[in-house]
């Protein structure tokens, strides 16, 4: 049983944060799906049962979440963002050369386990297309090589850095962070990169700035 | 003369620290905090008022009214919610701002906690971000330490505690209503207004519900007054905006300029369409907004110039799509994110996409029938303002923009696939420069 004393006390501590219990429920479904890989029928007993509420109440909020999986995931939840923008930049070709190189399609997982391989919607990265995702770390700007070259040294076990975030770990390290976000690792990833500074680059370059405050200029 | 760009809340991101306290505060963070504990909270709600500032999540409601409308001495808790679910497609402006300074976002959480009353403040982020999660709740924490945030916060007998919620994916959540029933344990699914959240919103007392740029707009309209903030921008759009600009263009990014600039002036920043390109259609801000083409490159980016021209600024970030785009092929994407991200509440949403959907996947396919092409503009018709929220609108929005402008095109989908028009290798940004 993957759901041990240590995660149902997790999820107790979780319940603080909100005047009402039942905001718990997200994630507390984040934390059962980092112990499990999925969210199992017995996690969301679990959960109901912490909550005074149905199971059928909390089966209707995982069910209706993208990001809540009811069946297990592989190790890497690989991400392609396929909606107009970067779909049409290349994140078609990018998705394309993946399922070539990992024989799965959407919403499937490779035979070992390894890769579960899905088509995402817009991830708040248009700046930075074709936005690929690992557990949900952004790996942006991909071109369809440097996609597979990705999943190929994640299969080494080799290490793959974000481009803005930390070191990929799984897809279960990553739940735990959206259960419990203040995990060390908010110093990763830098500082801003070319595209957050592009604009401010261009204004130093021309010497162009905010206006001074009213009666405080130097 | 030009417009120039005005980087303010973008102004220090080039510091390497700037998302940990030390870096905000070196910046002159937290300066507006004790100003404005200092403050009346109704000068608070008067000041942002008088700024005219609106809502940047797309909307565009002016901000002090909103918070006017929380009934005061009700004695009941008073909620403030930032909506940080950025899903729409092409706004990429509020996670960058998490990113790269979440401290800023904090102050203005703290701010306007104090105006409102609200003595618990939640921010809701997408769950599909998770180092803009850590950044804003690593500044929580840092803000507490600092005794920014807790009980009698810096003397003033104002307590406040602020929650980092994680979504799950669901464009919906972005919805103010929706995101209020999400952050209470249910499904994310509109709820009839009125009761507007002002009135009855999280657990059913008062909340506002505001976008991340709209708060962290706060601090420096503290510091730094109504006068110099009505310096940028129009009477009806004053301010500066956080404009994000993608597509075909040769330095996508983030520009910070006045409401008010025009797409020309900002393509002209942004280096410009790619080499060989020009400007097809272009959509002022996510995919719910009508798109528009060159005619239109002057006109300036505030509200009420993108209303008269018949769109909207929405989240104020441009997408541009040069000549090797298939307007049938963009819009068809767009409604299958729609019918994806309908939550089934409303039968005109939840039916009209998927059959909407159908059509638009026919054409793509070179097959269309022409009959169609009046009847897409019908079922839209039979969506628009008949759905609880936006969402319905918004999917009823891509293809009769598209029809106006690229008829064409649509014609040619009814006997050839648009893959043959318009291949897709042309689109992508790797193939001739390589990768960026």
């Amino acid at each position: 049983m993957a759901l041990d004393e240590s995660v149902r006390a997790q999820m107790a501590s979780i319940v603080e944060r909100y005047p009402r219990s039942r905001s718990a429920v997200m994630p507390m479904l984040h934390l059962a799906q980092s112990a499990e890989g999925e969210v199992s029928d017995e996690a969301m007993r679990v959960i109901a049962d912490m909550l005074d509420l149905t199971t059928a109440e909390v089966t209707a909020v995982a069910t209706f979440y993208t990001m809540y999986k009811r069946r297990p995931v592989g190790k890497h939840l690989i991400g392609v963002c396929t909606n107009t923008l970067c779909g049409l930049l290349g994140g078609d070709a990018v998705y394309a050369a993946l399922t070539d190189r990992l024989g799965v399609g959407h919403d499937e997982t490779t035979a070992d386990g390894m890769f579960t391989l899905e088509r995402i919607e817009c991830q708040a990265a248009c700046t930075h297309a074709p936005v690929m995702t690992v557990d949900w770390e952004f790996m942006d700007c991909q071109t369809p090589s440097s996609a597979v070259e990705v999943v190929d040294r994640l299969a080494r076990g080799e290490t793959v850095v974000s481009t803005r975030g930390p070191a990929i770990r799984d897809f279960e390290a990553t739940e735990h962070t959206l259960a419990f976000p203040d995990d060390g690792l908010a110093g990763q990833g830098g500082e801003a990169d070319d595209m957050m500074l592009a604009g401010l680059r261009v204004a130093h370059e021309l010497g162009m700035s905010a206006p001074p405050v009213p009666g405080q200029e130097s | 003369m030009a417009t120039p760009l005005t980087p303010v809340i973008t102004a220090h991101w080039d510091v390497p620290d700037l998302f940990t306290l030390d870096g905000y505060r070196r910046t002159g963070g937290y300066r507006a905090l004790p100003k404005a504990l200092a403050m009346d909270p109704d000068a608070i709600i008067g000041t942002v008022k008088d700024t005219g500032l609106r809502g940047r999540g797309g909307a565009g409601f002016p901000t002090g009214l909103k918070w006017s409308f929380v009934p005061q001495g009700d004695g009941k808790p008073h909620y403030l919610v930032v909506n940080a679910d950025e899903s729409e497609p092409g706004a990429c402006k509020d996670v960058p701002i998490m990113m790269a300074n979440p401290h800023a976002l904090i102050e203005g959480v703290i701010i306007s906690s104090y105006a409102i009353r609200a003595n618990h403040a939640f921010i809701y982020i997408r769950g599909e971000v998770p180092q803009a999660i850590r950044r804003v709740a690593a500044a929580v924490r840092e803000a507490e330490q600092a005794g920014y945030i807790g009980t009698n916060i810096l003397g003033s007998g104002f307590d406040l505690r602020v929650t980092v919620h994680s979504g799950a994916g669901a464009y919906i959540c972005g919805e103010e209503t929706a995101l209020l029933d999400s952050l209470e344990g249910f499904r994310g699914q509109p709820r009839l207004k009125p009761p507007f959240p002002a009135v009855a919103g999280l657990y059913s007392v008062p909340t506002v519900v505001n976008n991340v740029e709209t708060i962290t707009n706060i601090p420096w309209i503290i510091n730094n007054g109504v006068e110099w903030f009505r310096l940028f921008g129009t009477e009806k759009s004053p301010g500066f905006k956080v404009f994000a600009v993608s597509g075909h263009v040769v330095r996508p990014g983030i520009y910070e300029a006045p409401l008010g600039i025009t797409m020309r002036e900002l393509l002209e920043y942004a280096g410009g369409v790619r080499e060989g390109g020009r400007v097809k259609f272009w959509i002022p801000g996510g995919s719910s907004v009508p798109m528009l083409n060159e005619d239109h490159l002057d006109t300036p980016l505030t509200y009420e110039a993108m209303a008269e021209a018949g769109t909207m600024l929405g989240t104020g970030t441009p997408m541009v799509f040069d000549d090797t785009i298939s307007v049938v092929k963009s819009v068809t994407r767009w409604l299958e994110f729609y019918k994806h991200e309908s939550c089934g509440k409303c039968t005109p949403c939840r039916e009209g996409t998927y059959w909407i959907t159908g059509m638009l996947e026919r054409f793509e396919q070179g097959h269309g029938a022409d009959a169609d092409l009046d009847l897409l503009n019908e079922v839209c018709g039979h969506i628009m303002g008949r759905s609880f929220c936006a969402l319905g609108d918004a999917a009823a929005t891509p293809y009769p923009a598209a029809v106006q402008l690229f008829r064409d095109e649509f014609v040619s989908a009814t006997r050839t696939p648009v893959d043959e028009t318009f291949p897709p290798a042309a689109g992508y940004v790797f193939s001739a420069v390589g990768a960026r």
